[in-house]
């Protein structure tokens, strides 16, 4: 038994998914907007480390893992696309990426 | 309030606290103040991990997310070289607050969500023999390697095919043409897109017109 409470996890889960998805609409900064998208993923990861505590499901971890393995996949290319575009713009604002609409 | 409980509100407020730091302007204005903050969030939640009995999920956790993941970040933070003029961004625009709005319409639904479905729900013991090994290395590794084992081999597929893409990416140099040009017959006309397949080259003043 544990004495926390599942819905104090899920919140808690709810409010970093909150905080990450603000970031991402809201800051313009490439860079900014890749760490809040991994915000949003380890908010689901702790979802899910929360349900397999309290259903004792080791599968849990296993997807928690997978996640993890996609979103360092994701730090990579992604970041690599903003070193590829800031030598092109010399730019990490998104605003200022505009070649699409000249 | 057990000291379980304690523990889980104060690394959880720590969480919510150095995630929050990273976008608010003290220290969200700069780059890697954000991903300094974000590396103490990234601990805060693997100190979660390990109060919820997921052992190795916390380790990979620091591991992972920690090291690699952050020094990457760090990394290409500190090869842009941001010039201080660079770090504008304090403005409040209409946009950011109805974004700001959206996100937490996303979190109050999500916690409507949450008590409407959770009340009364309680875990299994882990002092049952059957759960001695829950969250351990040898635990999930065995899972990994048996039921899990095709999305694993799949995984590490995804990240040989991420790392040379990315080394594909970071080191070619892409340039940038003001007008596209295609065929030189393209370039003679000034006509950008239409001279893309061949029949259309000898005739490029007449947009799309042979189609």
């Amino acid at each position: 038994m544990t004495s926390i409470p599942l819905g104090h996890i899920l919140l808690l889960g709810a409010l970093l998914f909150g905080i990450g998805l603000a970031g991402v609409v809201t800051r313009r900064n490439v860079l900014v907007m890749l760490m809040s998208v991994e915000v949003m993923l380890n908010a689901v990861n702790l979802t899910l480390v929360g349900f397999s505590r309290y259903n004792g499901w080791t599968e849990g971890h296993v997807l928690a893992f997978f996640i993890i393995a996609v979103a360092a996949a994701e730090a990579a290319v992604g970041l690599a696309m903003v070193l590829a575009v800031f030598r092109l713009k010399q730019t990490t604002y998104v605003d200022e990426l505009r070649l699409l609409k000249r | 309030m057990t000291g379980e409980q304690i523990m889980f509100y104060l690394l959880g407020g720590g969480a919510v606290v150095a995630s929050a730091a990273m976008l608010l302007p003290p220290l969200g204005r700069n780059p890697i103040h954000s991903a300094i903050s974000l590396i103490v969030s990234f601990f805060f939640l693997a100190g979660l991990y390990a109060l919820l009995s997921a052992h190795m999920l916390s380790v990979l956790q620091i591991i992972v997310y920690a090291g690699a993941v952050m020094v990457l970040f760090t990394f290409v933070i500190m090869l842009l070289n941001l010039s201080p003029d660079e770090l504008k961004e304090t403005v409040i625009t209409p946009g950011r607050i109805a974004a700001g709005i959206l996100a937490l319409f996303v979190f109050g639904k999500l916690a409507t969500a949450i008590q409407l479905t959770t009340a009364g729900m309680t875990a299994v013991d882990l002092n049952d023999p059957g759960y001695a090994k829950f969250g351990s290395v040898p635990e999930v590794g065995r899972m990994m390697y048996t039921t899990f084992l095709v999305p694993f081999e799949l995984t590490s597929v995804l990240l040989l095919v991420a790392a040379v893409g990315a080394v594909v990416l970071a080191k070619r140099s892409l340039k940038y043409v003001d007008r596209p040009q295609l065929t030189p017959a393209a370039h003679e006309h000034d006509a950008p897109h239409d001279a893309d397949d061949g029949h259309d080259g000898h005739d490029a003043h007449s947009h799309g017109g042979g189609h």
